[in-house]
């Protein structure tokens, strides 16, 4: 049996960056619900993820599965201090603007503007790209965003120094390169183990 | 299990410095990350990947990233696994940096297209070093290169091209964690080491600022 499958019938890519949900298809076969085991579970951290079939493909290694899961939870979720949790969102949409990876810049410019309820500012970063200016404070984690996305990276003084004049602290400086530099892990698999497709229902 | 942590290694981040306190404010994505590399590099199972395919591949994306504390470190695992590959692994990585040098490129789609940046493809024409590597760890490169340089140009066609080489639906996927999470850690390293560079340049004691936050 081939390990490569084919994209299902009537499957439509999305025309554009969107905040709206999308589905995402595997382009090789999910782990078998028959096979998944206490250790996939564990891996998945999350238990209801074995449904998800992004997920189930990465849970065919679930160590690595694991660790990634549970460095995501806590870049993006752990709010002791630090940067705001919509900032982190943004720098992961600002990443996944640049790498091109639309089903993640669905996913967490969605997030955005659930957590700052700026719908307008978030979609103009969809439809314009990362040179879209917002405000120096987004601008400035922005900007950070897309010179660590560049490989080699592109990251420097100039952009710590825009992140400073921004009023941000060094735990939020880390907070934003820990969150640009994920969806560069992310926006690489997202990319070439599946894609995306419109829900039949949109 | 490696007790070291390789991002404050290559960060070059001393024990108890400003910055190693400020990464300890975030335990658990420092033991996350480098729970990853352990994952990645000391793995339970090396049926679907070996480490000196994880190791050459590894050596290849520092080198694409320009990194020479991670080529080294990367290097010496390899050499540690299969010494003969090295020779061949770093002159692909230096003929694929001339080749491309700087990323991401790749087309767009859609309304998106006219943003698109064409580039290159990395292929492994150079008979020696095809022989030396065997088809798996070529296919392994070829795929490391598009993954890094350039990820929005993946197709099918290209897992197919891995999974013709001897690539398991595991593999595949174990190789794609791998150069993905290379992408993260070389990353989360440079972006350290500029806060560390330019908060030396400003106060030789390194001094870490942290508000009241919001």
């Amino acid at each position: 049996m081939s390990a490569v499958i084919p994209a299902p019938e009537g499957l439509v890519p999305p025309t554009r960056f969107t905040q709206e949900t999308l589905d995402w298809v595997p382009w090789v076969e999910p782990l078998p619900i028959e096979e998944v085991t206490e250790h996939h579970y564990e891996a998945l951290v999350q238990r209801s993820r074995v449904k998800n079939p992004y997920f189930r493909l990465l849970a065919r290694d679930p160590d690595i599965l694991r660790e990634r899961t549970k460095a995501d939870l806590d870049i993006f979720l752990n709010t002791d201090a630090g940067l705001p949790r919509a900032e982190r969102e943004l720098a992961a949409t600002a990443a996944s603007r640049v790498n091109g990876c639309v089903y993640c810049a669905s996913v967490h410019s969605a997030f955005t503007t659930q957590q700052s309820g700026r719908r307008e500012d978030v979609q103009r970063i969809l439809d314009e790209g990362v040179s879209a200016r917002i405000d120096q404070r987004w601008d400035a984690i922005i900007d950070a965003s897309v010179a660590l996305t560049q490989t080699p990276s592109a990251f420097g003084a100039a952009e710590l120094a825009g992140l400073d004049a921004a009023g941000l602290d060094d735990l939020e400086v880390l907070d934003a390169i820990l969150a640009a530099s994920f969806f560069n892990w992310a926006n690489r698999l997202m990319l070439s183990i599946g894609e995306p497709g419109v829900p039949p229902s949109a | 299990m490696p007790t070291t942590d390789v991002i404050d290694v290559l960060a070059g981040i001393e024990p108890d410095s400003a910055i190693d306190r400020l990464r300890a404010r975030r335990p658990e994505s420092r033991r996350h990350a480098q729970g990853s590399y352990d994952a990645l590099f000391a793995p339970a199972d090396t049926a679907h990947a070996s480490v000196a395919e994880r190791a050459a591949v590894a050596t290849f994306v520092a080198a694409l990233h320009r990194q020479h504390g991670a080529v080294a470190h990367y290097r010496a695992l390899l050499e540690h696994e299969d010494e003969r590959l090295v020779p061949s692994v770093l002159d692909l990585a230096a003929a694929a940096v001339t080749l491309a040098p700087e990323g991401p490129y790749g087309e767009f789609a859609g309304e998106n297209a006219p943003e698109s940046a064409p580039g290159p493809r990395f292929v492994i024409t150079d008979v020696a070093s095809t022989y030396i590597l065997g088809d798996r760890l070529s296919a392994a490169l070829e795929h490391a290169h598009l993954l890094t340089l350039h990820p929005r140009d993946a197709a099918p066609a290209d897992l197919q091209r891995l999974e013709d080489a001897g690539w398991s639906a595991t593999g595949i996927v174990t190789l794609s964690q791998l150069v993905a999470f290379l992408a993260f850690q070389l990353r989360v390293v440079a972006g350290l080491r500029a806060l560390q560079d330019a908060r030396a340049a400003v106060d030789p004691a390194v001094s870490i600022t942290e508000g009241a936050g919001r």
